[in-house]
């Protein structure tokens, strides 16, 4: 039986301590642990993109990451964006554009997105294609997903 | 914000209602649901295709720490197999037992052996794998044509691999064949396809006292709860299914899961709470498929291009049991296998094969995306035997705007259409062959089209029932209406929404009739212990039959509103009408009252017409008269890369026709959506098992979803040509998109390859397969 | 999907590591971004007893490109070595999988799990880079060439760290990197690297083509480079080289990508990568 190692970090601007299983991942630990459930799975592959949260500002995937290695890490999931009254101009812009469907793939699209403007603030069309190649989203053919980001991208 | 009767919120691109929670992260889907005192579940799957359980050793896992139970097949009395809803009169369906766990024998890789439940989520993961399964390995079928033909058999007890054999057919198929000049005969096939929702099948079954209340990542929560107490021998009444938030479907979710079952069955045993999130992994193995069929297509014509017959023989994949609607799915397709074209005689035989797969199910189209691609890849392939521009051939053969409604010679009458007026707009919106004109130097591009229909909006139930189609069901819908008594409105429906944003249309058409804001109508789904029953979301049908179930419903309220002003203002019921948000007298809209005037009067009951019951609150069902049937022009240009076979699509054009819009911003999404998932399978996605039967594409990695890198963007138009079928004039839209495009986009990279030799082609177009035709013309 | 147990240290120092390293046996593991083996480990097709994280070893992070020379830290991730105007490796850093795994993902990594299919490999190959191993018995330097000994095998060996990543400037090389697979996020079926220096005289002065996922390790095209060197660096010469692209290969076949197709394709990428190269 492997022991437990102790993860301390920051999450969404609240710090967080819990001992662990090594093999928990970041994911699971951001759901099950604290109970942010705004991350969602939907591979095993680092495909998807569901799972994207920010790891000190970069977007990274938290299904492929042990909570381990997030120790002493910044992290900011979906639920850190923007609330009820105060969404992030991101949020807005894919309500306002139709950016989702289902809606399970977007708390991940809209992580990764951000980390795009970060980056890139006036990104076109094709860069936001680019940037958001490791989120997959079946329902909304991604036509109002890249609309959304540029809207947000125009607006900031 | 105060709204008039005057705002039309039928019409109106809302933002959707569905969102705020959604993108805060604050939705909950299965996986985010747990209840005090759950146990996890993890199921052993058969690593073989095809073979006999000899033993199944559980004692080492059972005797891991955590673990509560280790169940196998034998151990789940239950009282049937999984069920399959379709009988049709006078065919023979041969439906071999499928059980929640595999009793003797497994028959495809992924087949359940056994059922681990314990404590702790990452523990019966690691005690499932110490589940030891001695299998002897039987001859594994994986080859459809092969597997029609005879030799090995997935089921040695049947001694056929044949599973039925159903043909729909109307017109003298010999004289229309007798009468062409021209025939063209092709092999078309349409392969094996997963449904791939980003969020993963999952269940949380909580059985206690006596009743049993099971959370499914499910789009057909009522037929949940019947088969569970069918198959648990528990009453109906004692049996509670919800679908939460569910992270799309696409048809994969249209489904009674062994999972399901199993879960409910051992919640009860174990009295515990058990809950089971599938791995992506799994999930490409034992979520059912879609697709796989092979077409042998045959289409007769005169010269100068009017079609005289069209057939065409199926074989469809039903892998190695029947689920759901497993055998149906062809047969949906052969009901509009003419398309929009006026084909005096027209047949479809199909043949259902068992083979040591996956099952085969409803995916987005179920059965017509397969039609809607055969008949428009032949008309192009009958253009160019003619010699003919394919558009003037498809103009040649529409079925015209005065004929509707209009009755094919397979007997079905298509509600309303306009298919030139569709084409003509296409054409206004797009110069395809301008942007062919300009492909870069040792590039290749290509034009396609596909017109087409759809039949939706299931069901008629006199059609699809028992005695008619063959469904154990009726297909109708419902819904309740309640007006609180602040005004505030809460409706109920059957369907059960997971992404169509029918909380926001449905509380358009409600909020419409009544005179209110859609922010004061709250539509509740997905819950059979609230509201009205239904039958779910599938089959394009929400709008169609649940909106209008809405909407009848709703005119109950507005029947029952009037009778109550009518009295309250000594006026006649016929003389009240909705004017600027108040149901007032006609003539003098400043006597009149709100709806939750009304409701007021209707809860606080001192002055209600003699003999009226109190309250506001009306149910309505609703079953059709007869499908409705959606119908478009797509056109797009593909660039292909003669030197590596890669294909792009550059561009993408489409005008859809679902009759008047009640959310425009919705119906586009849809579109987008469905547009995709067609080019998804065209281009990159396959579900392949080797000839061993093992699932070579398993994961996200080797299926291969496009992602937004991968596709463009699209221009979208409509044309609005009611149906006279409903009151809202609507037909359905989630599933046009993907019936329409992947024929679009085959028969432009077959016009760009054209100079090169290559006549035609099949899905999958991977570059790979491109190269190879390329190569092939070459010799 | 969920890994099985293991145990996890994420040491202060390099030493540290290895103590750990050599503690933990023939199943310990270099955990560096995790972005190869953490999915492997998902799949349970990996089952280390322990992980030595790499994390807090900031000396494993830093960059250095003075002196002609690019020195890179094990620990540094794909995004970086494509944001920091490398050449033909920052080309190639920034067309792996996708933003987010470029974030994680380390070059040391890559390197050290010496994946044919993934896209330093060869990149390094053809740039003649070097990588630095730590062991308890010091250090040693290994050429590219000896690095990749067979199918996700490498020189770095048990109880080994890759800690560096070395390669030339190439000054007066041109470069292309050519790519090609299904989805932008998806490995490569085939890539090819090529640098070219062009002598005074319009000619190639010298010529270097690396193949991905064209055999069990990453190769160089040497047939190919042979042909152009010192030819005139046209489109017929390009053309004649790049068609012996494929020469002697073996290409692993996969459901997308027979060993032909991939064969064709490396003779197309490598006219692309060369005409590129050599504008």
């Amino acid at each position: 039986m492997a022991g437990s190692v102790r993860v301390t970090m920051t999450v969404n601007g609240a710090q967080q301590s819990a001992e662990v299983e090594p093999r928990l991942l970041l994911v699971h630990f951001l759901r099950e642990t604290l109970g942010l459930t705004g991350t969602h799975v939907g591979c095993d592959t680092s495909n998807c993109g569901a799972c994207t949260v920010h790891l000190n500002g970069e977007a990274i995937k938290s299904c492929t990451l042990l909570a381990a290695q997030a120790d002493g890490a910044e992290i900011t999931t979906i639920e850190g964006m923007g609330q009820e009254g105060a969404l992030h101009p991101l949020q807005e812009a894919f309500w306002e554009h139709h950016g989702l469907q289902c809606g399970y793939c977007t708390p991940g699209m809209i992580m990764a997105s951000a980390d795009l403007l970060e980056r890139n603030p006036k990104p076109n069309e094709e860069e936001v294609r680019e940037a958001l190649a490791g989120n997959l989203c079946r329902c909304t053919g991604y036509h109002n997903i890249v609309k959304a980001v540029l809207a947000a991208s125009e607006a900031s | 914000m105060s709204a008039t009767a005057a705002e039309p919120w039928v019409g109106k691109p809302l933002k959707r209602k569905e969102d705020p929670r959604l993108i805060m992260g604050r939705a909950r889907y299965i996986d985010d649901i747990n209840v005090t005192g759950q146990l996890w579940a993890s199921f052993v799957r058969s690593p073989e295709a095809h073979a006999r359980i000899v033993s199944i050793d559980t004692a080492e896992a059972a005797a891991q720490p955590g673990v509560h139970a280790v169940y196998v097949g034998n151990d789940l009395d239950l009282e049937a197999p999984l069920p399959m809803a379709w009988v049709p009169p006078g065919v023979e369906v041969k439906n071999p037992p499928h059980w929640a766990l595999a009793k003797d024998e497994v028959h495809h890789v992924g087949d359940p052996v056994a059922l681990v439940i314990g404590s702790d989520r990452y523990a019966v993961v690691d005690a499932a794998q110490l589940v030891s399964v001695e299998y002897e390995p039987l001859p594994v079928v994986v080859d459809l044509e092969k597997a029609y033909e005879g030799g090995d058999l997935v089921h040695a007890d049947l001694g056929t691999n044949q599973c039925h054999e159903w043909s729909l057919g109307g017109g003298d198929l010999e004289a229309g064949f007798n009468a062409a000049e021209v025939v063209v005969e092709r092999r078309i096939v349409n392969h094996r396809t997963a449904g791939a929702a980003i969020e993963p099948r999952g269940v949380l079954a909580d059985y206690r006292a006596g009743s049993l209340t099971l959370t499914s990542s499910t789009q057909v929560p009522h037929f949940l709860r019947l088969f569970l107490a069918l198959q648990l021998g528990i009453s109906e009444d004692r049996v509670r299914a919800i679908a939460p938030e569910v992270g799309g479907g696409f048809g994969s979710k249209l489904q009674i899961y062994g999972e399901e079952i199993a879960l409910a069955w051992a919640s009860r045993k174990l009295e515990r709470p058990v809950k089971w999130v599938e791995s992506r992994t799994e999930g490409m193995l034992a979520t059912h498929h879609g697709r796989d069929q092979i077409a042998y297509a045959k289409i007769g014509a005169t010269r100068d291009g009017k079609i005289t017959a069209y057939h065409t023989k199926i074989l469809q994949d039903l892998g190695a049991y029947l689920m759901l609607l497993t055998p149906t799915i062809p047969s949906l397709g052969a009901f509009v296998m003419s398309g929009v074209y006026d084909i005096p005689a027209v047949q479809t035989d199909i043949v259902g094969v068992f083979t040591n797969k996956m099952p085969t199910d409803a995916i987005r189209g179920a059965g017509r995306p397969e039609a809607t691609h055969q008949i428009e890849m032949m008309i192009d392939q009958l253009a160019d035997e003619l010699g003919m521009d394919r558009l003037e051939l498809r103009r040649k053969n529409f079925m015209t705007p005065e004929s509707f409604p209009h009755e094919t010679a397979l007997g079905v009458v298509y509600d309303s259409g306009d298919y030139p007026k569709a084409l003509d707009t296409l054409l206004e919106m797009a110069d395809l062959d301008a942007i062919k004109a300009q492909a870069p130097a040792g590039k290749l591009r290509g034009v396609g089209y596909s017109t087409y229909t759809e039949i939706c909006g299931l069901a008629p139930s006199r059609v699809t029932g028992p005695s008619g189609f063959g469904l154990q069901t009726g297909l109708w819908e419902s819904a309740m209406v309640r007006v609180h008594i602040t005004g505030a409105v809460t409706v109920y429906t059957g369907t059960s929404p997971h992404g169509q944003g029918l909380e926001t249309t449905m509380a358009q058409i409600v909020a419409q009739r009544l005179g209110v804001d859609p922010q004061n109508v709250e539509v509740i789904h997905g819950d059979t212990g609230t509201g009205p029953q239904g039958l779910g979301t599938y089959g394009s049908r929400s709008t169609a039959v649940g909106g209008e179930s809405v909407a009848r419903a709703t005119a109950k309220i507005v029947e029952k509103a009037r009778q109550i002003v009518a009295h309250q203002l000594e006026a006649s019921p016929e003389d009240i009408e909705l004017i600027d948000g108040k149901f007032a007298v006609k003539g003098s809209p400043d006597k009149g009252m709100t709806i939750g005037e009304i409701s007021g009067a209707a809860y606080i009951p001192e002055n209600l017409p003699e003999g009226m019951e109190p309250g506001l609150e009306e149910l309505a069902f609703y079953d059709p008269e007869n499908f409705v049937f959606p119908f478009g022009a797509h056109g797009c240009v593909v660039e292909v890369d003669p030197d590596t076979g890669n294909v792009d699509v550059i561009k993408y054009a489409a005008v859809d026709d679902c009759g008047p819009a009640i959310n425009p911003k919705i119906i586009d999404g849809q579109v987008h959506g469905g547009i995709v998932h067609a080019i998804g399978q065209a281009l990159f996605e396959r579900i392949h098992y080797d000839e061993d039967g093992q699932l070579v594409t398993g994961n996200f990695a080797d299926y291969a979803l496009p992602s937004a890198a991968d596709v463009p963007s699209f221009d979208l138009d409509r044309t609005e040509t009611p149906s006279p079928v409903n009151s809202l004039g609507v037909k359905g839209i989630g599933e046009a998109g993907t019936i329409a495009a992947s024929p679009c986009i085959t028969n432009a990279v077959i016009d760009a390859l054209r100079p090169l030799g290559v006549t035609f082609i099949n899905m999958p177009l991977g570059p790979q397969r491109v190269w190879e035709a390329i190569e092939e013309a070459k010799r | 999907m969920i890994p099985a147990e293991f145990d996890y240290v994420a040491p202060q120092s390099l030493d540290e590591a290895l103590q750990a390293l050599a503690q933990g046996g023939e199943d310990a593991k270099i955990l560096a971004g995790g972005h190869s083996l953490i999915p492997l480990m998902k799949l349970r097709m990996s089952q280390p007893s322990l992980l030595v994280d790499l994390r807090q070893l900031q000396d494993l992070k830093s960059v250095n490109a003075d002196n002609g020379q690019i020195r890179l830290g094990a620990m540094v991730t794909h995004h970086r070595v494509a944001t920091g105007n490398f050449g033909l490796a920052s080309a190639a850093a920034a067309t792996i999988a996708d933003q987010q795994v470029r974030n994680m993902g380390t070059i040391g990594g890559t390197l050290a799990h010496g994946d044919p299919a993934s896209d330093m490999p060869a990149v390094l190959l053809a740039l003649e880079g070097s990588v630095v191993i730590r062991g308890s018995s010091g250090e040693r330097e290994v050429a590219a060439n000896d690095l990749f000994e067979d199918f996700l095998t490498t020189a770095v060996g048990e109880g080994e760290i890759l800690t560096e990543v070395r390669f030339p400037r190439l000054e007066g090389y041109g470069y292309g990197y050519e790519k090609f697979n299904r989805r932008q996020e998806d490995w490569a079926m085939v890539a090819v690297s090529a640098l070219v220096k062009k002598a005074a005289d319009g000619t190639c002065e010298d010529v270097r083509i690396g193949l991905t996922h064209m055999g069990s390790v990453p190769l160089r095209a040497t047939a190919a480079e042979q042909a152009l060197r010192g030819q005139p660096l046209t489109a017929e010469s390009i053309a004649s080289a790049a068609s012996h692209a494929a020469e002697g290969t073996e290409p692993p076949a996969d459901l997308n990508a027979s060993q032909d197709y991939k064969r064709h394709l490396a003779r197309v990428l490598t006219r692309r990568a060369l005409t590129t190269a050599s504008e």
